[in-house]
């Protein structure tokens, strides 16, 4: 709780050093980094906690994003409509995309999630009112009113901020709830929580919707952030990324996406605008390999440490 | 708090790590991000190649001052042309920015550049938004609009009389840009108006409906790599006997011209320059490229020649002071640069008012394979939607 | 709407089908015996144009080419069978996608360390023009061969499948893993050659689409989502099945993108019209898989018994 507390004021903290020393840009990438690990904490909800591996999940941010896109691109300014819109949507389509693979098991829920992700990448690069493949370049921001404006980045921040910190303070209470306890439950021994007389499917959806719709809300953020959204946004190797940040920074651990998000894209950053000139000269063009490193890393992660840096963490802490 | 001597110094060296920050405006810094990956690589690396050597030429300035042009790759995605795009106009703070290839691309980041007051010179793409309706005060067109090639390949089917025409095009801004421009110069019936997938390699489909419809001719606009594989097929299905081919300069210039060989020869198309032009700054272009990169420049590496010298000339008429970025916008327009076109000037929405040329395939002195010269289609050729631009 | 159309339009399929069966082939071993997701498996087949269009150039023969680029491939897979992939059989789904989906990126990075984002292959010269199969239908020759070899190979894998003592042991081990290994099978050896062989076949495939596609790194994920459909509507461990879905889906998505956008052009504009119908096709593929999984949850031929 102490150390919650110590990295929620250095949070507070940052954007106001970062405008004092006139980088407004980092303040910007923070928000990035704190959007995607929004995302990858609604990833950890259903496959760390939920123990569901579904291939899919970026259609549900790929679903916010455009909904609260389209909406802003149609006039529709202000974010009290986008953003609930947007979380209706992925929840909706949560539901639907839930209730027809979480019948099925193992491989065919993968490969079921993984399609109709892509059937929805399909559908809308065909969209060629809303950009299509070029995407959707929007005039604005979402508009919060309340004296906030949102173009401004430390605002943004602010409230992108609040939103993870929401987000986080969530999942800890519905993983130390009663449904919380039945998902991991269900994640160790499906078939014995079905004997005990709990209806597995249900829990399963709803999680699969919260999920979702979490999933869709970080969308709706991400293209107010950039101010752009192309269906890139849905494609399954967007749902490897997310799933990358959540085993990198600990599946079923609170702080697993935020963690993994942060490192992800921190490492990316960092090796791509700072170049090392002894490195430089072992491996030339090292820079544009960054995602050499970035698959080591994971595969060692799967093999040696499938608990993630998290997971080290608290062993660490333990020991 | 836990944080103590370790947080200190991780602090520390984050502090040390960030870049130094307002740099001091006695060098020009531009940002060039093109499509230097995957299939159609070679049309970024020739407009890379082509700017780098104008840039090199001038002893490594622009307009007098230091260069330094940060090279970014866009791997033909939009979203990583926009971050790279943010991170020139943000972190880097660059005077100019340019190079991108593909109008979806540009489309998707050129928004960043212009609402910082950055001037994107294009060296390529030029959607028709741009050239109408959404003209844009900072947006500096060194190519061509992007009508322009496609208008003239349809007054040259006009001229030679062919009845029907089979058109294709990739399914983005830029493609339908194609297909509008040649139906609006061209006077036969249109069999067909196919759009097929951007970044498209099997052509099979395509390739079996043309044969079906018979057309008098078949007018394609494939850059890059769908090109190469769009012609190396058509020549595999024997279509190439049978359906006469007109294609757009760019789609039949040397990027296309090295991966399929002879069966290029007698290809007629349309561009606003080729090698053989007879001007003092051409003659100077071609000799330095041919000796630098040892091969054949292409319309491309022309075009990011002249963005250069674009850029250089403006800078060097407001003396330095790229601050004052209303005065380099003057500067810019009046255009006072040797261009390897010849005559260069601009329309009223900042893209270019010039003359184009029917080309045909050929070998050259050296049994090379070349574009060459053989008649002009238009004198002084704008494009259609200037009127509705409201820029002075 | 003519016969010759419609004719060129079903060997379009057919092509694209039996280029997609011999990535199936594998994958669907692998999965039905080793019950093992590699996500890996679009990586070999990118591997394989790579290494052919290196080969090519050294031997200058396309034929020499090719066939070490298979045998290198096949080496190389084994070897990554031996190593790394070995650990993940005794472990979970998730993380065999995981360490699969990492294995993507080095394999991505490193080919792209070697040759560069991308090589060129090209077609050898005697098959770059057309046969005249009808008159008035003169048919790409490169694409009859690509059909030819595909029905061979499926024939061979056939033969090899069915009437020899190893397919009878891929056989026993993918229709029940337990009673192979207690029926005291060699099924480590039995594993890493069933690796190499769908390596090769992805091999095959690589080099013999890339003269036609392009070889560029990334062009194993486009083409592994419709591999892993194919093998989900055949049946999991099913060679026949791999055969069927993988033709079923190449035909559909042929006469789809062919086909769809004429239909629609009818009501909509052609941008729209182009755009829906590539949209739709992919959209009826995975309809398929879906309506498969509904009606026969196992796909059409399971393997398990």
């Amino acid at each position: 709780m102490r150390k919650a507390l110590c990295i929620t004021l250095v949070l507070i903290a940052f954007p106001v050093a970062m405008q004092w020393l006139g980088y407004l840009f980092y303040v910007s990438f923070a928000s990035r980094v704190m959007i995607y690990a929004i995302a990858a904490t609604s990833l950890n909800l259903v496959l760390g906690y939920g123990g569901m591996l579904s291939f899919g999940h970026a259609a549900f941010v790929g679903a916010g994003a455009y909904v609260a896109s389209i909406l802003v691109a149609e006039g529709v300014a202000s974010a009290w409509i986008g953003w609930p819109a947007a979380v209706a949507a992925s929840a909706l389509l949560a539901w639907v995309i839930g209730a027809i693979s979480l019948r099925t098991r193992g491989v065919y829920f993968i490969m079921i999630t993984l399609a109709v992700a892509q059937m929805m990448f399909y559908l809308v690069n065909s969209m060629k009112a809303y950009g299509g493949d070029e995407g959707l370049t929007l005039p604005r921001r979402a508009e919060l009113g309340l004296g906030l404006d949102l173009g401004d980045e430390v605002v943004f921040y602010y409230v992108v901020l609040f939103v993870l910190l929401a987000a986080l303070y969530a999942l800890h209470r519905v993983v130390h709830s009663r449904f919380g306890r039945v998902m991991i439950a269900i994640r160790e021994n499906g078939a014995r929580v079905e004997a005990l007389g709990l209806p597995v499917y249900r829990y399963q959806l709803l999680c699969f919707v919260i999920a979702g719709a979490a999933g869709g809300l970080a969308g709706a953020l991400l293209a107010s952030h950039g101010k752009y959204v192309n269906p890139n946004v849905l494609h399954w190797l967007q749902s490897g990324t997310l799933m990358i940040m959540v085993i990198l920074g600990g599946v079923g651990h609170l702080w697993g996406g935020a963690i993994g998000a942060a490192v992800l894209l921190g490492l990316e950053h960092v090796i791509a605008d700072y170049p090392l000139p002894w490195l430089a000269q072992v491996a030339p063009n090292y820079q544009q390999h960054a995602s050499l490193g970035v698959g080591i890393v994971l595969l060692v992660i799967v093999l040696f440490a499938p608990q993630g840096i998290a997971g080290l963490i608290s062993r660490r802490k333990n020991a | 708090m836990r944080f103590g001597l370790p947080g200190a110094i991780v602090a520390a060296a984050l502090t040390a790590l960030l870049p130094s920050g307002g740099q001091a405006a006695d060098r020009i810094k531009v940002g060039f991000i093109s499509t230097l990956s995957g299939p159609s690589a070679a049309l970024g690396i020739d407009i890379r190649d082509g700017f780098q050597l104008a840039v090199k030429m001038a002893g490594g300035k622009m307009g007098g001052l230091p260069a330094e042009v940060l090279v970014g790759d866009d791997q033909f995605k939009p979203e990583v042309g926009r971050q790279l795009a943010e991170k020139n106009v943000r972190l880097d703070k660059v005077n100019f920015l340019t190079g991108m290839v593909f109008s979806n691309i540009m489309l998707a980041s050129v928004p960043v550049a212009f609402e910082n007051k950055i001037i994107y010179v294009s060296p390529n793409a030029a959607p028709s938004p741009f050239a109408g309706k959404q003209c844009n005060p900072y947006l500096f067109v060194a190519s061509w609009p992007n009508d322009a090639y496609h208008e003239a390949a349809g007054q040259h089917a006009t001229n030679r009389g062919y009845k029907s025409a089979y058109l294709i095009a990739p399914n983005y801004q830029a493609g339908k840009d194609s297909l509008t421009g040649f139906k609006r110069f061209y006077k036969g019936t249109v069999a067909a108006e196919v759009y097929t997938q951007l970044g498209q390699l099997d052509y099979s489909a395509e390739l079996a409906q043309v044969r079906a419809a018979k057309p008098d001719a078949l007018y394609i606009f494939l850059p890059g790599g769908m090109g190469i594989n769009f012609i190396k097929q058509f020549v595999a299905a024997g279509l190439s006997k049978d359906v006469p081919l007109i294609v757009p300069g760019f789609g039949s210039d040397q990027d296309i011209i090295r991966p399929v060989g002879d069966a290029m020869l007698g290809l007629f198309d349309t561009a606003h320059w080729a090698p053989d032009f007879d001007n003092a700054a051409n003659r100077r272009f071609v000799a330095a490229f041919e000796k630098e990169y040892k091969r054949i420049p292409s319309v491309f590496a022309a075009q990011g020649y002249d963005a250069a010298l674009l850029i250089d000339a403006a800078v060097r008429d407001v003396k330095g002071k790229v601050e004052d970025v209303e005065a380099v916008r003057k500067a810019m327009k009046a255009a006072r640069f040797e261009s390897v076109r010849g005559a260069f000037k601009f329309n009223r929405n900042q893209m270019p008012i010039q003359n184009y040329y029917l080309r045909v395939v050929a070998k050259d002195g050296q049994g090379r394979l070349i574009n060459k010269t053989i008649g002009t289609i238009f004198k002084d050729h704008g494009d259609a939607y200037v009127q509705e631009c409201e820029m002075k | 709407m003519s016969w010759i159309l419609i004719l060129e339009q079903s060997l379009n399929g057919l092509q694209f089908g039996l280029m997609l069966f011999l990535l199936a082939a594998g994958l669907t071993l692998v999965f039905g015996i080793m019950d093992m997701i590699n996500l890996a498996h679009g990586s070999l087949y990118m591997l394989g144009a790579f290494l052919a269009s290196t080969f090519i150039e050294l031997t200058g023969s396309f034929l020499a080419g090719v066939l070490l680029a298979i045998a290198a491939t096949a080496v190389l897979g084994m070897l990554l069978e031996v190593s790394i992939l070995r650990t993940l059989y005794a472990r979970d789904h998730l993380s065999q996608v995981l360490a699969t989906f990492a294995l993507i990126l080095i394999i991505n990075e490193l080919v792209r360390l070697v040759w560069g984002s991308d090589a060129a292959l090209a077609m050898p010269a005697a098959l770059s023009g057309p046969v005249e199969l009808l008159p008035g239908l003169r048919y790409p020759s490169y694409r009859l061969v690509i059909i030819g070899v595909g029905l061979a190979v499926a024939l061979l894998l056939y033969v090899l499948v069915t009437k020899t003592r190893i397919g009878m042991l891929v056989r026993a081990g993918a229709s029940n893993r337990e009673m192979a290994l207690a029926m005291g099978v060699d099924i480590k050896t039995l594993f890493t050659l069933v690796f190499g062989v769908g390596a090769a076949l992805c091999a095959l495939a690589g080099s013999m689409l890339a003269p036609l596609l392009a070889v560029q790194v990334g062009m194993g994920e486009n083409i592994l989502i419709l591999a892993f459909v194919v093998i989900v509507i055949g049946g999991i461990g099913s060679i026949r099945g791999a055969l069927v879905g993988a033709v079923l889906v190449g035909v559909v998505d042929t006469i789809g993108r062919a086909f769809l956008p004429i239909l629609l052009g009818a009501f909509f504009q052609p941008r729209v019209a182009s755009a829906a119908g590539p949209a739709l096709a992919s959209v009826m593929i995975y309809l398929i898989m879906a309506v498969v999984l509904y009606f026969r949850p196992q796909g059409l031929f399971p393997a398990r018994g």
